[in-house]
């Protein structure tokens, strides 16, 4: 074994080799790294060899895995050694240690600035190398010149110039002013003429690079890419050492077509003959060979000439035959072409008009569903969720379904996702579409997103000759042992509301309905149990005349709950039991609930977003624009019922709205938007429902029973409380209330609402103040974790006593605070920390459930934390060659959506850049060619996204600044969907609202336990 | 932008060279070596040489004990860089003679200095074997 010029380095890569464990490998390396602190302590004694060699040693201990936050100095000062061996390693190990952003990276600047511009080759290409991989924007004002004269001197050699091209590349994309279009597009088609191979591979990737962002400027190299391909594939004209298993440069033929497919058409016809000939030969003479290498190169080229040929809209004759050739790849046995051939065949759905010829391939890749490999089951289901339309729905869904018992853990969400879409967009009858959705929630129940069985409970409401066949649907599945919580939900709903159309058939009588449902009860959590009592209410209802003996049963059932600490599941027994007692009067009361307004599908709206650009409109997008099957068109809604249509989708949040319902202490552990109702609401029978709009459909499913359509928000302080306001009236007077006693209530110092604005933009300050108490908050956001310390200052010279603090977390956030003792001292401050783990993408806000007594009085504030969406964002820069692939690989909805707002608060471009710069989505300067457009980025982290790269549009007229179009794209729909809506809350949210609007008092109630504070109205005063 | 990283690793699962080509802290190098490495190990022959995860894509192959696994973005030709793979593993051949892993650990400058002739800022730069080690040659030929 030969050893590395570094016999330490050897020894210490040997010793660590022979570690036997993870933890003797830890002991050695700190070993080390104590070692190499203490060397480069009195770094005088040092020879360059050991810096050498210590710098090596580092990062060695580097790529273990191990945090190396020292010694960077050294790595850099290498740099600027007069001898090779020693800058090499400076050069090196600084670009893998440090990122674009590090301040030592500032001072090298000027050494590596002599070494480009001297005369030493190989430290020009050392130089170039570092700049190219980790410069950032300081290196491209500085160095941009220097880098562009050496790629198109004519006396610098070939190793220097290759470099200098992808340098460019990289300051390009740091800032898209170092390379002016007008007389660069000249040089760049001259770089294309190149001889040396080297400097035309990396030329060509630079030239992808401006290319993507701007085709219009480079027309004239187009014919020069044809040329280089005709070089390659027709004359094989390039030297023996850039074969490839004897093909011509393979990369470099791939990069070339790559480049050619931003154009959008090739016009010139001597140009297109050229170039379809070129791709005829690859298409006609590729042939399968024995040498994987050889075949895998070949096929390499391949795969991009079809993705060309169909960017180039070919004659259908040439399509087809590409089609011919994918339906081969998709089935043999080489599971790469296999993979390729599936992945393109989706490709080429998007672009072209071979949906028929593709058709005749689904059996084959039906087949791939099953593949063993699940990178092929993946690209499979992409290609069948792509290709299915009316004509093939039901095949696609039922094999979909079959695949779900089976699929792997990892997929299952997806594929249930994309099933449920499928069936409701191609249904061809609605009781299949049941079958479906039933089916999906019994096979896997986790992975059915509340909003799908939501749905099929408006589609069996609105439908009344569904609901004979959805009642013994449901009434089927609860025979099974076990089945899932969801099913229970779904069907004990759907029962309570149609079982008395099944009455006769056996097993079916109001007894044997309750009593299935009701053996349930004990396997189900609180967010189940009030659906499971309003269908003991509505089977009550139904069972005419009276059962004596079911009656009582859920009588008892009733009262046992009336003392539940489930507030929810506490009112609506009392509630229902008080009902249940008037007799004949309730069948007013507990009527059927009304038809749902015709309101389109979470999913399918996300599915179906027709504003897109044409350039990004997908096959898919167009054609369920065509073709709306009847599971879209619900007929019969009911226009009297006035709902606004607000909420199209399904799983609307209203931030506030959340936190109100959070503070009621209603179901905080599944955040789900339980909407409370009033006595008040409940006894009165007004056909024309209150104003309040629904909030979503949860509220239409949860919410009170037999009101006409009546799900608007009138909740409940204290469910014995005697009835007799209405709805809307109620909200205002208990609004009202701690307005009044504002006069006698500790003032906070400050603006609540402001303070949390402000706290949301930076990470430390004042959440609030008041005479007695300032409680202040600091925060360290790293990925999806939060660290916040909350600071309870005691301002007086007594103490403050019965200090209590609850975090009310929203469903998406997991938070955990550390004690808070109940004492603070007089002039004391008192630290918790607070960890906060973001689970999943929601704009729901925490908050804070603050309380002390101070004297006789006791003060409570709910305050909102700035733990919000924003915190987890990790701005991003992306260039242009990041972006576009990214932008047109989302899309189209879920995954990218558009939205024309209105009333915007007018700003000027540039506050509009730092508004989202302050928000942590990084505004990315000369991406969008138009000057009244703005694009950003950033990087969501998330559990259950990970991290998640996020892209924003946003056009602006600039004749009416009020409106804008937004467009949002990341890889996850939530994501997209809550980053949408929250940009859209800054830009029509004015932050500083006026001081008229009468900030919330903490409550001072000398005696009394609470009562005001359940009312959402004041707590929404309070909160704004 | 093309290439993201490059990894080798052993089948154990340690990793012999990493070199990024997008700015990752060690923490989050750390977490998306050890999903990746878990999830490309756990494959056989039959399957796929290209694995999904995040945003990324794996193009990954694998020699005697060491796996190259090549993370791109979704604007990558798959078999393009399951070829340049192949071509780093021939060009460490014609240095080293039969290249192992053992060459790769103890002479990880020269890894990381082929590498660096090979490609750069993500893009592919170079694919002569003889102009990639040509600058090692001088090296060697001074020390």
């Amino acid at each position: 074994m030969a050893l590395s010029g570094m016999r330490g380095l050897s020894v210490f890569i040997s010793d660590v080799r022979n570690c036997q464990n993870k933890e003797l490998e830890r002991l050695r390396v700190d070993k080390e790294l104590g070692n190499i602190r203490t060397r480069f302590k009195n770094e005088k004694g040092l020879t360059p060899y050991e810096k050498k060699k210590y710098v090596w040693k580092m990062l060695y201990i580097y790529m273990l895995g191990y945090d190396v936050d020292f010694g960077h100095m050294e790595a850099v000062s290498l740099i600027s050694a007069p001898k090779y061996p020693e800058k090499q390693v400076g050069y090196i190990v600084t670009s893998s240690l440090l990122n674009e952003n590090h301040d030592f990276l500032r001072l090298a600047i000027n050494t590596v600035r002599n070494d480009i511009i001297g005369r030493n080759e190989t430290f020009q290409c050392l130089a170039l190398t570092l700049v190219g991989n980790i410069g950032g924007r300081e290196f491209a004002e500085s160095l941009a010149p220097d880098v562009q004269k050496l790629l198109i001197s004519s006396s610098c050699r070939p190793l220097v110039r290759k470099k200098a091209a992808l340098c460019l590349l990289r300051l390009y994309r740091k800032n898209p002013d170092v390379v002016n279009v007008d007389g660069w597009s000249d040089r760049m088609a001259q770089l294309l003429d190149e001889r040396d191979m080297g400097v035309l591979t990396s030329s060509m990737s630079l030239f992808v690079a401006l290319v993507s962002n701007n085709h219009e400027a480079y027309w004239s190299c187009l014919p020069k890419c044809v040329k280089v391909l005709e070089r390659l594939a027709r004359n094989q004209d390039v030297p023996q050492e850039y074969t490839y298993y004897g093909i011509p440069s393979p990369w470099l033929q791939v990069k070339t077509m790559r480049a050619l497919q931003y154009f959008p058409t090739v016009e010139d016809p001597n140009t297109r003959r050229s170039l379809f000939e070129v791709l005829q030969r690859v298409l006609m003479g590729t042939d399968v060979v024995k040498n994987v290498n050889k075949n895998n190169a070949s096929h390499a080229v391949l795969f991009e000439a079809l993705a060309l040929v169909m960017h180039l809209d070919a004659e259908k004759e040439m399509m087809s035959q590409c089609v011919a050739l994918l339906g081969k790849f998709i089935a043999v046995r080489e599971p790469n072409i296999r993979y390729l051939g599936l992945e393109n065949m989706t490709r080429m759905l998007m672009v072209a008009d071979v949906q028929d010829i593709i058709k005749r391939h689904q059996a084959q890749i039906i087949t791939s569903l099953k593949d063993p490999d699940i990178s092929i089951r993946r690209r499979a289901l992409d290609l069948l969720y792509g290709m299915c339309d009316v004509s093939n729905a039901k095949d696609i869904v039922e094999e979909l379904l079959q695949y779900l018992s089976t699929a792997d853990f990892a997929m299952r969400e997806e594929l249930s996702l994309k099933a449920a879409i499928l069936a409701e967009k191609f249904a061809p009858d609605l009781s299949w579409y049941v079958d479906v959705i039933l089916q999906l929630i019994d096979k896997a129940g986790d992975f059915v997103s509340d909003d799908i069985w939501f749905r099929v409970v408006q589609f069996v409401t609105n439908n009344e000759d569904l609901q004979p066949y959805a009642a013994m649907k449901a009434r089927e599945y609860l025979d099974k042992p076990a089945i899932h919580e969801t099913m229970v939900k779904v069907s004990a709903y759907i029962l309570g509301e149609y079982s008395h159309l099944l009455a006769r058939r056996p097993g079916c009588s109001p007894k044997e309905i309750f009593s299935i449902i009701h053996e349930k009860l004990p396997t189900v959590s609180t967010s189940t149990i009030p659906i499971l009592l309003s269908t003991y209410a509505k089977i009550l209802m139904h069972t005419q005349p009276p059962d004596q003996d079911l009656q009582s049963q859920i009588w008892t059932i009733f009262s046992k709950y009336e003392s539940c600490i489930d507030a929810e599941i506490q009112q609506r027994a009392v509630e229902y039991h008080a009902l249940s007692m008037k007799g004949a009067a309730l069948m007013d009361i507990l009527a059927e609930m009304p038809k749902f307004p015709e309101r389109q599908s979470s999913l399918i709206k996300k599915a179906e977003d027709s504003e897109a650009d044409t350039a990004e409109q997908s096959a898919i997008k167009l054609r369920a624009q065509q073709q709306s099957s009847n599971a879209l068109v619900v007929t019969d809604q009911r226009p009297a019922n006035g709902t606004p249509p607000v909420s199209q989708l399904g799983l609307v949040k209203v931030p506030i709205m959340s936190n109100e319902k959070i503070i009621h202490g209603q179901d905080q552990s599944t955040g789900e938007q339980v909407v409370a109702h009033t006595n008040g609401a409940l006894t009165i029978m007004d056909p024309q429902p209150p104003s309040t709009p629904s909030p979503d459909l949860l509220g239409d499913l949860l919410g009170p029973l037999a009101i006409e359509g009546n799900t608007g928000i009138a909740p409940q302080s204290d469910p014995n409380m005697g009835s007799g306001f209405e709805g809307g009236t109620n909200a205002d007077a208990l609004a009202i209330a701690p307005v009044e006693e504002q006069t006698n209530t500790v003032q906070p110092i400050g603006n609540i609402a402001e303070r949390f604005q402000a706290l949301c933009l930076k990470d430390s300050g004042v959440l609030y103040e008041d005479p007695y108490i300032q409680i202040g908050i600091k925060a360290e956001w790293r990925v999806h974790h939060g660290q916040l310390v909350l600071f309870l200052g005691n301002k007086n010279i007594a103490p403050l006593n019965s200090v209590q603090a609850l975090i009310l977390p929203p469903s998406h956030l997991k938070m955990e605070l550390s004690l808070v003792p109940e004492t603070i001292p007089p002039r004391a401050q008192v630290q918790c920390p607070l960890e906060v783990i973001n689970l999943q993408p929601s704009r729901d806000v925490a908050v804070l459930d603050f309380s002390y007594k101070f004297g006789t009085h006791m003060v409570n504030v709910k305050l909102r934390l700035p733990a919000v969406l924003n915190k987890f964002f990790q701005p991003i820069t992306v260039t242009a060659e990041e972006f576009f692939p990214q932008w047109r690989s989302l899309s189209g909805p879920p995954l990218k959506l558009q939205e024309v707002v209105r009333g915007v608060r007018p700003m000027l471009l540039a506050e509009m850049v730092a508004l989202f710069n302050s928000l942590r989505l990084m505004v990315c300067p000369g991406l969008d060619p138009n000057a009244n457009n703005l694009v950003a980025s950033t990087t969501f982290y998330s559990e259950s996204t990970r991290a998640m790269l996020c892209l924003i549009r946003i056009e602006t007229d600039p004749a009416d600044r009020t409106q804008l179009r937004m467009t949002v794209a990341s890889g996850d729909p939530t994501l997209t969907y809550e980053l949408k809506e929250f940009i859209k809350e800054q830009l029509v949210y004015i932050p500083v609202p006026s001081r008229s609007a009468a900030p919330m008092p903490p409550q001072v109630r000398p005696t009394s336990p609470p009562n005001a504070v359940l009312d959402p109205g004041a707590l929404l005063a309070g909160l704004l | 932008m093309g290439i993201r990283f490059v990894l080798m690793v052993n089948k154990q699962g340690q990793t012999r060279l990493a070199q990024y080509y997008e700015y990752l802290n060690i923490e989050e190098r750390r977490t998306l070596e050890g999903e990746i490495v878990r999830k490309c190990l756990a494959r056989n022959e039959q399957q796929c040489s290209f694995v999904e995860h995040r945003n990324y894509k794996v193009v990954y192959r694998r020699y005697a004990s060491l796996f190259f696994l090549v993370g791109v973005d979704n604007e990558e030709n798959e078999l393009a860089i399951l070829e340049f793979i192949h071509l780093l593993v021939e060009t460490m051949d014609r240095h080293f003679g039969n290249v192992c892993e053992l060459d790769i650990m103890f002479h990880l400058e020269k890894a990381h200095f082929m590498l660096e002739e090979m490609v750069m800022n993500g893009c592919i730069v170079e694919t002569s074997k003889a102009n990639i080690l040509s600058p090692i040659q001088l090296m060697d030929k001074a020390a």
